[in-house]
């Protein structure tokens, strides 16, 4: 059954970031074993909020498995937030530092890690450290302040860029849990999925799963914003139908959205009734991704704004990957001249095929998972601007 | 089945792997590696010789054969 009320404050229940409030709120910090939280995460069907949504008990139980040889285990929390349409991470980390680095101890104990890393944004780097400061048993934890643009976020990025190198994703032959930072069996989990475990570790699976849906259980922060406008963050219920989460933001429920961020896909505004869930999105080929909502502005053009995004996902790119490179311009060519009025869709799709799955790291797929789904919810748009229209504008600039 | 793994980040589109694997591979719009598969290109029984010599043979040292395609 579907909760019908969105907005949840379970991440954001603490009336402050303070350690004294964090404290009253929820209670102690629990130190469950690797097995006892590797269950109650399986449990909980916690799944991942970096915008991969990786199963999170997976990723822990990958880096218990390796044998000690392979050297002491490092636990990193990911709040870089490269996408611009984020802004959860950020709220999360003001709002509830505490409930982040709980999760992250509770790993790195769990896990026998004696280091931790935290990676935030530059944003969000006095708040936190304030936090660790506030805490006796944080000394473990090392902060880091890093603005590494959109693909700098990526686990093997962030994983790079704290060993010093260039913060690029890398080529993984082997998993960051077989050998990660410095060659160590790594977890990496992102900040919100972090605060999630602080909870479960202490509440339990059930507890998680008394809100949302089956598929989608527990609560998720969602960033909302069209147009212009900053996101606003919400913590909302799991597979509460998007339509609802944007009513309560106010957002443009008439037109189609942009779900699951630059790498995610365009949602006819016909399927707004879709849950903001994996299930319930892939029949539109999107995904609850970072948990990002962007509806189009009621006067903006859908390829004018899918090409500016293509424009800068291409900019994005770390030029590392050939296809990526030479793709990802080629496409923003391609949408500026569909733009115009070229019907250039062919060879956009054609382009697209040559891209797909030839990359380190995702940004090309998502790129033309993100193309894809505009071609087909714009049709009409593009039929009109082929013909010098354009369905917002009375008349289509070159 | 055996598969050769493209390491993107080192690749430069040099082809000397296009030519060893004939059929296979073959260039895409910029000169890069292309069969089916992404980063991960299946390669029949009777080819496995070619591209072991493509792994050796490849100036960037982009390529690696794998007993099969990473999970």
């Amino acid at each position: 059954m579907i909760n019908t009320q969105p907005s949840v404050p379970r991440l954001l229940a603490a009336p402050s970031p303070s350690l004294h409030d964090h404290s009253r709120t929820f209670g102690p910090r629990p130190s469950p074993s690797a097995a006892e939280l590797i269950g109650e995460l399986e449990r909980a069907g916690l799944d991942g909020r970096g915008g991969a949504g990786f199963p999170a008990h997976r990723k822990l139980h990958a880096v218990a498995a390796q044998p000690r040889k392979r050297g002491a285990r490092i636990v990193i929390g990911n709040g870089s937030e490269g996408e611009p349409l984020s802004a959860k991470d950020a709220v999360l980390l003001a709002s509830a530092p505490h409930l982040v680095i709980d999760g992250l101890l509770i790993c790195a104990d769990a896990l026998g890690a004696t280091e931790a890393r935290l990676v935030v944004g530059p944003s969000t780097a006095g708040v936190v450290r304030a936090a660790l400061a506030e805490r006796s048993d944080a000394h473990a934890i090392r902060l880091h302040a890093e603005s590494g643009g959109f693909v700098g976020g990526e686990a093997s990025a962030v994983v790079a860029g704290l060993a010093g190198r260039r913060p690029v994703p890398a080529d993984r032959p082997v998993r960051l849990a077989v050998s990660g930072l410095h060659r160590r069996p790594t977890l990496v989990q992102n900040v919100e999925t972090l605060a999630h475990i602080a909870l479960i570790a202490r509440y339990g699976a059930a507890w998680h799963r008394s809100v949302g849906t089956t598929d989608a259980p527990g609560t998720r922060l969602v960033s909302v914003s069209w147009g212009d406008t900053s996101p606003r963050v919400f913590e909302v219920s799991g597979g509460s139908p998007l339509r609802s989460l944007l009513d309560a933001a106010g957002a443009p429920v008439t037109f189609p959205a942009l779900v699951g961020g630059f790498h995610g896909a365009w949602v006819p505004a016909s399927a707004l009734d879709a849950p903001l869930s994996a299930s319930g999105l892939a029949p539109h080929g999107a995904s609850p991704g970072a948990g990002i909502l962007h509806p189009l502005a009621e006067d903006a053009c859908g390829i004018q704004v899918t090409a500016r995004t293509l424009a800068t996902l291409a900019a994005a790119s770390a030029g590392q990957c050939g296809p990526c490179a030479n793709g990802l311009p080629r496409i923003a060519q391609l949408m500026r001249e569909l733009l115009a009025g070229a019907d250039t869709t062919a060879e956009l799709r054609r382009i697209a095929g040559l891209i797909d799955g030839r990359g380190a790291c995702h940004h090309p797929d998502g790129t033309v998972r993100m193309l894809r789904s505009a071609l087909v919810v714009f049709a009409d748009d593009i039929a009109a601007h082929a013909h010098g229209r354009c369905l917002t504008r009375s008349e289509v600039r070159a | 089945m055996t598969s050769l793994h493209i390491d993107w980040t080192a690749c430069h589109g040099r082809g000397a792997c296009i030519e060893l694997l004939d059929g296979v591979l073959r260039p895409d719009d910029w000169g890069y590696p292309t069969g089916t598969g992404g980063s991960d290109v299946p390669i029949p029984a009777d080819r496995v010789r070619d591209a072991r010599d493509a792994v050796s043979l490849c100036p960037r040292l982009a390529l690696s054969v794998r007993p099969s395609s990473r999970p």
